[in-house]
């Protein structure tokens, strides 16, 4: 079982952003430029980054429903370039896909039941009868009842939506799903359920995930390790723990210094970055974060910084790393909180938050 | 919060498990306009369907005592040249044209779908090779490529159903084209790429669906300027051939007689008008209903 679920090597998607009049490509989009991870049976990888980072661009790329410029996609052990059409169809079994907007994601003129059966249809030999309570066992795996089924997707709140095209991605029997976003258009009530719902699935099945999202808070909650992404490379890949005890990619400090603490009278180092991330189009050479970071030298400017990991597999892809020193300081404020907000967290408050 | 998701429950159960289609059936039903039209299509196939029963003589029959007589009791709405009721004649054709109307649309939808389909869903070359000829036989005006195309194949009702079919394919091509571009990047055909359907069956079990709509418009709409066609056609004898009663005919006879005879014109006039309008109005009452923002 040492051999990774999923492996993906030097992964590439260059779009082709015009064209000349005669149809030949002008300019590349670079939303992935060289991406390498593996991810473990059982395993939560979260990819963070922020938008037009090459995230959803990546978490399609290892289900190949697009084509990859180059690199490779492994999955157990197998390589799925130059498998034909219908061998892809059939790893489309095990490696499953949830999207971002439930209200988008599930075909509006089928019912939830023929929606669930489908992939049944596809993968499985099972007997219409068999289909039926299958879809039916399924709906209750996801918290949702049986005669939901005939009921058809405007019927449903955003969180129920989700929930169904978890069933969705559920119903093959998926080692690996790849979860796009998919609480960031819930609501912040029913984020947590459908969390805690992903989190028993995986528990109970044994799923890996790719988990993709821009939301530090909701990955802290459910991953195990993460791949922090700047314009289409991963700069930093680590365990969850470690990264958030210790972000050392400049590019890392900053998202995580933005995230509020809950503590009264407490702030972060903000660590703020100048200006906006370059255009994919025209990426800086060298480290893509030059011309942004604080810590520049000449050589960020040339020469691409590889992944550099340490023993416990944290590894950062920045030239001196070693040099700057890991953030994530808490500082008292300097003007004292209130002393209403202190009550407020002595008596709302976790007791180790 | 047990309150509130018991009234999200109540409000879920009032809403019933209405289809897409049933929704819009009930939208349809609010808008006057399309239920008269929809009322006027019913009319007007129930009396091509029983035309030999209600029409009080046969459409052929010629009656020489009876010749361009003034609608009366015995011929409600007069004789024409041949003292052919011309009652029994509007009735007979309401079959030709309503046969005409429905099978060159079906021909067009049965072309048009397909192709627009895989010009839409495949891209590259194929769709643009598609796209161009379609965009060639569209700047040929509806009616002059219906007429060329009649008169290649030869005068008879069933060519000017092939001939209309087949010019308003492009139609339906670009029309499929266009919806199917739309559709195909909704995050649903992905997942359905997701799930490991074949592309055949993304395009009619996951895509053919969700662009019916916007075909049922358009095939209303077309089946109204199709039985113009059809009248046209037979007006210039390039369709349904005497004595086989056309509106279309009808009218072209009439006019030799417009002043002693007016009826024999404006009731295949008035014929043709209400039919064309019904399917108009119920055209834009579908359009309306199914809206997809509604949906």
């Amino acid at each position: 079982m040492n051999e990774p679920l999923l492996s993906v090597r030097n992964l590439k998607k260059h779009f082709v952003g015009s064209r000349s009049l005669l149809g030949t490509a002008q300019g590349h989009v670079r939303a992935v430029d060289g991406l390498t991870f593996d991810v473990a049976r059982g395993e939560t990888l979260a990819l963070v980054g922020e938008s037009g980072c090459g995230k959803s661009t990546a978490g399609r790329l290892v289900l190949r429903l697009i084509e990859p410029t180059s690199g490779s996609v492994r999955f157990e052990g197998e390589n799925l370039e130059g498998m034909s059409a219908s061998a892809l169809r059939a790893f489309r079994a095990k490696a499953q896909l949830i999207f971002q907007d439930p209200y988008a994601s599930l075909n509006p003129r089928m019912t939830v039941g023929d929606t669930l059966a489908e992939p049944l249809l596809l993968h499985t030999d099972l007997s219409p009868a068999d289909r039926t309570s299958r879809v039916a066992e399924l709906l209750q795996t996801v918290g949702l009842k049986v005669e939901h089924g005939q009921r058809y997707p405007h019927e449903f709140s955003g969180g129920q939506r989700q929930r169904i095209a978890i069933a969705r991605a559920l119903a093959p029997a998926p080692k690996l799903i790849v979860c796009d976003e998919p609480v960031s258009a819930l609501d912040v009530s029913i984020r947590a359920q459908v969390l805690n719902l992903l989190q028993d699935l995986q528990q109970k099945f044994g799923l890996a995930y790719i988990f993709i999202s821009h939301d530090l808070s909701v990955v802290r909650h459910i991953a195990d390790r993460i791949a922090v992404m700047y314009l289409g490379r991963i700069v930093e890949t680590a365990s969850a723990v470690d990264l958030f005890a210790g972000p050392r990619h400049p590019y890392s400090q900053a998202l995580l210094s933005a995230i509020p603490i809950a503590q009264p009278g407490a702030v972060r180092d903000r660590r703020l970055l100048p200006g906006d991330p370059p255009s994919p189009i025209n990426p800086p050479p060298g480290c893509h974060l030059s011309p942004r970071c604080p810590h520049v030298r000449d050589v960020c400017r040339t020469l691409q910084p590889p992944l550099d990991a340490d023993a416990s597999h944290h590894a950062t892809a920045c030239h001196h790393w070693r040099d700057i020193a890991s953030s994530g300081t808490v500082r008292a404020s300097a003007d004292a909180p209130s002393p209403e907000l202190i009550r407020l967290f002595a008596r709302f408050g976790a007791p180790t938050a | 919060m047990a309150a509130v998701a018991d009234t999200a429950k109540s409000i879920e159960a009032a809403a019933g498990d209405e289809s897409p289609m049933a929704r819009a059936w009930l939208r349809l039903k609010r808008r006057k306009s399309a239920m008269f039209g929809l009322g006027v299509v019913i009319l007007l196939i129930l009396v091509a369907v029983f035309a030999p029963l209600i029409s009080p003589f046969d459409p052929a029959q010629q009656a020489y005592a009876f010749v361009r007589k003034a609608p009366s009791w015995r011929n409600w709405l007069g004789t024409d040249e041949s003292g052919r009721d011309i009652l029994s004649r509007v009735i007979w054709g309401a079959r030709a044209s309503l046969l005409a109307g429905v099978v060159s649309v079906a021909i067009a939808l049965g072309l048009g779908v397909p192709i627009g389909i895989l010009a839409g869903y495949s891209g590259g070359w194929t769709d643009a090779i598609i796209s161009r000829i379609t965009d060639a036989l569209l700047a040929i005006p509806f009616l002059i490529l219906a007429i060329a195309l009649a008169a290649f194949l030869g005068p008879s009702l069933t060519n000017a159903m092939i001939a209309i079919g087949v010019t308003a394919t492009p139609i339906f091509i670009r029309l499929t084209r266009g919806q199917v571009l739309v559709v195909k990047t909704e995050d649903y055909v992905e997942a359905a790429r997701a799930v490991g359907n074949n592309p055949l069956r993304i395009a009619f079990r996951h895509i053919l669906p969700n662009i019916m709509p916007a075909l049922l418009v358009q095939a209303s709409l077309t089946i109204a300027a199709a039985i113009i066609a059809e009248a046209s056609l037979s007006f210039l004898g390039l369709g349904q051939q005497p004595p086989a009663p056309s509106w279309g005919s009808m009218l072209n006879t009439a006019q030799r007689f417009l002043n002693n005879a007016p009826w024999m014109a404006i009731w295949p006039g008035v014929a043709i008008f209400s039919t064309v309008l019904s399917f108009n109005l119920l055209g834009d009452g579908l359009r309306d209903a199914l809206d997809p923002k509604e949906r």
